[in-house]
Parts: structure tokens; C-alpha cells; sequence
């Protein structure tokens, strides 16, 4: 279908554009950029005035829940919770079940996210089988059918010599290895970060340096075998200054944070909100300033919404017990945009960090609107404000810390290769 | 964010924790309880109806004789109907959810739940999720509260000190994992404590133990010097299997209290412990029972104070 977005506000990070113009789309193909292509005749016109037309956004750590935890969630539901916060690619963790270990389950995790035609899938495979740290996966074959890099998801990897082997397996045929640093002994039991908040409300409590010692390894790791590192969900001021110092000295690294991390801190568990049990736990408020410098300064690269359903039974308990875990694939853009009001800057730059960056991580051709690529946008109100509630949330993960917050920042349409998948009333 | 143990009118709804609790509420229950001690002899605990008609679920997730006679004797004391509920170390083994416990309880018109659960924020989540009518008791929640233990404490202080705006403190052992430290310690500086101090190896402290208002001390000499109370917290075995002591025994060298070291407190200082007591292993015996030890005093108070919030928060609207 020929559609024309028209009187938009163009915002692409990776063209450096932003200014208002018409877009065309063709084939599922962005056809041009400003005039119509010759012949070009729009079956349909999407009037944007008003609003931002930007590259559809991408997310690196979105649990759909399938195969094995429909309970949870299922790809349907978390497909539409997608097109709802104009996600049109995402990364999905191994930690499923089983999890992401061998091709046949990818391929057919893929094949269903094709059928759903809403946002690219693009698996993350298990780096080791079962994800149990001993044995490596066929990461080759993974790769052919359509993991885009190599994780353990939350699951411990405690034996070094099993993580420097994978590392150097990865390295033989340029798979980026993901990894989220934390320490699995010193992180034993832990529900909370070892600060103030812990301390004062006795809840098992994670030491920062569960994340630095972990760090320091991967680290070490990566400059010994030369694999691609991506660190997932760095939590704490001293992470972030310790890959800032990697990245100064050349080493190839990039990192991610969770937007739960970006605006919350240890303080918003409040009286044991179970909602704000998350991994990795929420610190202090020292540390998300220190995350937020950290995106500033480029030192992490990209921000993830960390989708994670939790069925309403799991949660309702008191906080240790309860599943770790919040919604947020339909909070990502609003939280997105939150960031960039409270540290004053502009969308450009903002939208890269959920755009071009996390493209690049993913090594994907994706996240711009230049002529030729695939037609994967997101056209929002930057103005519209509306309340985050449970049951209006598309996923079937209703539970989230943000329940209740007046957020700005409304998903109009999104589009994926030039159809429309989502459209608010 | 409101204080989920008070209603719109500022009277205690629950009691969930000492942290945050307004000093006037403290000092009411405390006032209360002495009025249900024989003037006489300090001892003899009166019947009265208060709670008649009213139905008190003893609720404990995590075995405790002990408290729960207590509380039962208290809630009796008031004439309610008392109802105990062992349900075991963990709610989520047994199919049913809390939460489906705790709504069939309030379908049979409970009253009161008293609550012992083995996780920190178990009473608050109760709390959040029962009947407007009905009231929640802390009995202890994990390593965060057990406010009726402090409140005795903070009752037989007051008992032996007249005064809290004067005192120097100290509470010894296990602070990590203890819920009574933390509702002591807060118990305490809402008073006007003016010196509280831990004292405690490092494996055993929280990490900002600090910012609770305390002076940190590893040297049991040094913590004790010149304190009007002390305060000994009971160390559990499994303490020993979690690479957090090396040994009982040496535990007890450095950190037990004996004669000699409590030589080091004012000569009129009141030994405390919410017991039951290791004897041996975090307090020596002659002192456990010698002439500066209050410990059987704080069970004979515990059963007023415990009345005393029952029938607060009967009363409350």
C-alpha cells in the first residue's frame, strides 16, 4: 500500500534530521522523503501535523513468554502491547522454556512472530544449553536460524573457564555475547540493594559489587578473546564508570539500561511495593544519577524497556516472594521521553538511545527513515499525556511500578514494513 | 506517601512497625498498658471486656509458642474469642495463596489478625489487602519489625528508668537479621534516646546500619561503656553455617555478655533480651539471671502492652 504521512515532524537520529516534511512509503519501503516520488498516487494519507514521525523503536530485552510461560504472557499479547508503545523491533531473552537453546525452538518462535506480521523478532539465544553454565550451545546454527547474538539472560554463569570459552566461540564467528553482570554468590537470596532501604526494611539484600566483580570478569574476558561484549542492565555507579573506562581504553563494549533504572531508585519500594521487586535491583539515588550521566555521556548506549509479564498470582505476594519483574514495552517511548524532559534534551538525541543505538547493538539495518529502508515507524503525540493503568495496558503483564503516573508521549500509529499495526482511537 | 497504620483521623489503624509511628501513639500505649498492671505490686494483669464479641486470628505463617501465648493471653485478658492459625514456615507450599487465607479469614468476621510471617513486609502486605474493619498486628515479620516487642522494651525501660531523654543504649548481636533491633531502634529515637548504640561483628550489621541513628561499635568494651541499658539480641544457630561467624564459642568471647563485660555499664544498668535466650552463646547465665537482669519483667509487661494496642486499635473509628 502507498501511504503518505503528511505535515509530520521527521525526527531520525541516525540522518540527523529533524524538520518537518512528508514521507512516502511504498512496498514497505520508505520511497521518499520530502516530495512525492514520480507516479506516486497514496491509497492512504496519515495527517500528523502536530505530531513526531520517527523510526519505529527497538528494543533489546522484551520477555514475550512463549514457549512455556503463556500464563504469563503470550506473543500475541506481547505483540500488541509492541505496536501499542511503537515497537517495531525487539530482542527477546533465552529465558524461556525451555529456553532459547537449540534452532528448532527459534525458528518457530520466529515463524510465529511473522505470522503475527506486527514487530521484527529477534531472538537472543542461550549461550549455554539449558542456560546452566556448563556446556556451550550451537551458537553457529543458532545464528542461522536467527539468533542475533548470545545471552544468559538472568541465569548465573559462575564457572569463569565455561565463560571464557564461550566468549572465545562467539569471538570465532562475530556473535556478540550479552551479559548482565551479577555475581551469583554474593547476589544469593537477594531481593533489594544493599543500601538504606534494605537495611532499614530487613529485606536479603545484592552488594554492589556483585555487579562490579561480574563486570571486571566480562570485562577481562572480552579483552582476552576479543568478543563482541553488549553488557545488559548495568545498575550502579561504579558499573557505569567501569565501562566508561573500557570504552576509553578501546575495548569492544556496549550497555544498556532498563528504563525502570532511569527513574527509579531503592526509595520507590516505598512499604514493600511489590512491583518495584526488579532485576537487577533498584539502587540509590546516587547510582541513577550516575546512570543517567552514563547515558548522557554516551557510556551506555542504548535504554530497554526489559518487558517482563508477571502473572497477577506471582505478584500479589509479599515482596521477596513475589516474581521479579514489570510490563513496560508500552512505557518505553513515555519513559523515553520523561528522560529527556527531566535532563533537558532534545528528541533527537533522546530517540537514539531506543533507535539508532540499539540498531547498532543489534547490528540491524533499522531505527532510520532513509529512503530504501524497510518502512518500521512510529508516529506519536509528544504533547498527549495520559495515565499509566493496568487495565488499559495491551500486555498481559499488568504489573508495573509507573501504575498511576501521568506520562506524556502517545503512540498514534506504528507501522511495520509500511503497514499500519496499530492505530489509537 | 500516607502512613498505612493510621486512619484519616491519625489513630492507629494497624501496627505494623515502630518506624514512623508519632511519639504521642507510642507513649499512649505505653500509658495504657501501666493501667493494666495492679498499681500495687506492678504484676497482677486485670480481666476486662473490651474485646468482647470480637474475634482475634492468631495468624502464624512461622511457629513461635511464645509470642503467640502471649497474645493470646492478652487478646483472652480482653475477653475476645482468640482463634490460632499455624499455617506453617511458608504459605505458597500449601496451594492456597495468602491472599485467599486471608480473605476467607475476614469472610468469618476476624476482628484482628496478629502476624508472623518469615517475610520482611508480609504484615504490611496484609495489611493493604484486608477488610476497612478489620486491624493488623506485626508479630513479626521477617528481619524487618516486630513493634509489640520494642513497645515492651520500651515499657520496662521506662519502667526501670523513668525518663528516656537521658540514656545511653546499646543493643548487642545479630542487628543484620533482627527484626527487634530494627523496631527497637526506632522505638528508641522516637523516644529521644540520645545515645543508640550496635554492637556487633561486621557480618552481622546492615550495610547503612548508620543511617537508622546509630553509633556503630565492633568492641564490646567500647560499646558498653557507661550504657544505662542493654539491649541482647538472640543469635540463631544457622548464623554459624552461613560463613558469618566462625564459632559459637568465639562469638560468645567477643561478643557474649558476662559479669565482666557488663561491669563496663553504669553499676545501675538493666540487662534486656527478647528471648529465648542462648545461654552461653550471646549472654552468660549469671547474668542472665543475676540482679541487673529484667528479662522475666519484659514477659509479665509484654502481656499489658500487648493488650494495650489491641484495645487501641479496637477503639480506633
Amino acid at each position: 500500500m502507498n501511504i503518505q504521512i503528511k505535515n509530520g515532524r521527521l525526527i531520525d537520529p541516525k540522518n540527523n534530521l529533524d524538520a518537518q516534511q512528508d514521507l512516502f512509503i511504498a512496498a514497505g519501503m520508505i520511497a521518499a522523503i520530502g516530495s512525492a516520488p514520480p507516479g506516486f498516487a497514496a491509497e492512504k494519507v496519515i495527517d500528523a501535523a502536530g505530531l513526531v514521525v520517527a523510526p519505529g523503536l527497538i528494543d533489546l530485552a522484551a520477555r514475550l513468554r512463549e514457549p512455556g510461560y503463556e500464563y504469563k504472557a503470550t506473543l500475541e499479547s506481547e505483540m500488541d502491547a509492541a505496536a501499542a508503545g511503537g515497537v517495531t523491533s525487539l530482542a527477546c531473552p533465552p529465558d524461556t522454556d525451555p529456553p532459547l537453546d537449540e534452532p528448532g525452538l527459534v525458528e518457530m518462535l520466529k515463524h510465529r512472530a511473522k505470522n503475527l506480521s506486527r514487530a521484527h523478532l529477534y531472538p537472543v539465544g542461550a549461550l549455554t544449553t539449558a542456560l546452566q553454565g556448563c556446556e556451550l550451545t550451537e551458537m553457529a546454527e543458532l545464528a542461522d536460524a536467527g539468533c542475533v547474538a548470545f545471552s544468559q539472560a538472568d541465569a548465573p554463569l559462575t564457572d569463569t573457564r565455561v565463560l571464557l570459552r564461550a566468549m572465545q566461540y562467539a569471538a570465532t564467528f562475530g556473535f556478540s555475547v550479552w551479559l548482565r553482570p551479577q555475581d551469583s554468590f554474593l547476589a544469593r537470596d537477594g531481593v533489594a540493594h544493599d543500601g538504606e532501604v534494605a537495611s532499614r526494611c530487613g529485606l536479603p539484600a545484592i552488594p554492589v559489587c556483585a555487579e562490579t566483580i561480574a563486570l571486571s570478569t566480562m570485562l577481562a574476558l572480552a579483552q582476552e578473546t576479543g568478543a563482541k561484549l553488549h553488557v545488559c542492565r548495568i545498575s550502579s555507579a561504579a558499573g557505569v564508570e567501569m565501562v566508561r573506562a573500557a570504552k576509553r581504553q578501546g575495548l569492544a563494549v556496549t550497555c544498556d539500561v532498563s528504563q525502570n533504572h532511569v527513574h527509579l531508585s531503592e526509595t520507590d519500594i516505598g512499604f514493600f511495593d511489590p512491583n518495584c521487586h526488579l532485576i537487577p535491583p533498584l539502587r540509590s539515588l546516587r547510582d541513577r544519577a550516575a546512570l543517567r550521566a552514563g547515558l548522557l555521556d554516551g557510556t551506555i548506549d542504548a535504554i530497554c524497556s526489559n518487558h517482563a509479564p508477571v502473572d497477577d498470582d506471582a505478584k500479589q505476594l509479599p515482596f521477596a516472594e513475589a516474581e521479579a519483574g514489570a510490563t513496560g514495552l508500552e512505557l518505553l517511548l513515555p519513559l523515553l521521553l520523561k528522560w529527556a524532559r527531566d535532563e533537558d534534551i532534545p528528541l533527537l538525541p533522546a530517540l537514539a538511545k531506543a533507535t539508532q543505538q540499539p540498531a547498532k547493538i543489534l547490528g540491524l539495518d533499522a531505527g532510520h527513515l532513509s529512503v530504501g529502508a524497510a518502512a518500521d515507524i512510529c508516529v506519536f503525540d509528544p504533547k498527549a499525556y495520559w495515565k499509566v493503568e493496568p487495565v488499559a495496558l495491551k500486555s498481559q503483564g499488568k504489573n508495573t511500578p509507573f501504575t498511576g503516573l501521568e506520562v506524556q508521549g502517545r503512540v498514534r500509529y506504528t507501522l511495520v514494513d509500511g503497514q499500519v499495526v496499530y492505530q489509537s482511537a | 506517601m500516607k502512613n498505612p497504620q493510621l486512619n484519616n483521623h491519625g489513630e492507629l489503624r494497624h501496627l505494623l512497625t515502630t518506624e514512623g509511628l508519632p511519639a504521642g501513639i507510642v507513649r499512649d500505649i505505653l500509658d495504657r498498658a501501666a493501667t493494666f498492671l495492679d498499681a500495687a505490686d506492678g504484676r497482677e494483669i486485670k480481666k476486662i471486656p473490651l474485646l468482647h464479641g470480637k474475634a482475634v486470628f492468631n495468624l502464624f505463617f512461622e511457629n513461635s509458642t511464645r509470642t503467640r501465648t502471649t497474645f493470646e493471653i492478652a487478646a483472652k485478658r480482653l475477653s475476645a474469642d482468640v482463634v490460632n492459625l499455624n499455617i506453617g514456615s511458608s504459605s505458597t507450599n500449601k496451594g492456597e495463596t495468602l491472599l485467599d487465607t486471608v480473605d476467607n479469614l475476614c469472610a468469618m468476621h476476624a476482628h484482628m489478625f496478629v502476624v508472623r510471617h518469615a517475610q520482611s513486609g508480609a504484615a504490611h502486605f496484609i495489611a493493604r489487602h484486608v477488610a476497612p474493619e478489620v486491624h493488623v498486628i506485626n508479630a513479626g515479620d521477617g528481619r524487618h519489625a516486630h513493634p509489640t516487642q520494642a513497645l515492651l522494651d520500651m515499657f520496662t525501660i521506662r519502667h526501670y528508668k523513668k525518663e528516656f531523654h537521658n540514656l545511653r543504649v546499646a543493643i548487642v548481636g545479630d542487628v543484620l537479621h533482627s527484626r527487634v533491633a530494627r523496631s527497637q531502634i526506632h522505638a528508641l529515637t522516637t523516644l529521644g534516646v540520645p545515645e543508640v548504640r550496635v554492637v556487633a561483628p561486621k557480618t552481622l550489621l546492615p550495610a547503612m546500619v548508620g543511617n537508622l541513628g546509630v553509633h556503630v561499635y565492633h568492641d564490646m568494651a567500647q560499646g558498653l561503656k557507661d550504657v544505662d541499658v542493654v539491649l541482647m539480641l538472640r543469635l540463631q544457630n544457622e548464623r554459624m553455617t552461613g560463613a558469618l561467624l566462625p564459632s559459637a564459642q568465639e562469638y560468645f568471647k567477643y561478643y557474649g555478655l558476662t559479669q565482666e563485660k557488663l561491669a563496663l555499664a553504669k553499676p545501675d544498668a538493666i540487662v534486656m533480651h527478647p528471648g529465648p535466650m542462648n545461654r552461653g552463646v550471646e549472654i552468660d547465665s549469671s547474668v542472665a539471671d543475676g540482679t541487673h537482669s529484667v528479662i522475666l519483667s519484659q514477659v509479665t509487661f509484654g502481656i499489658a502492652v500487648r493488650m494495650a494496642v489491641m484495645s487501641m486499635l479496637a477503639g480506633a473509628k
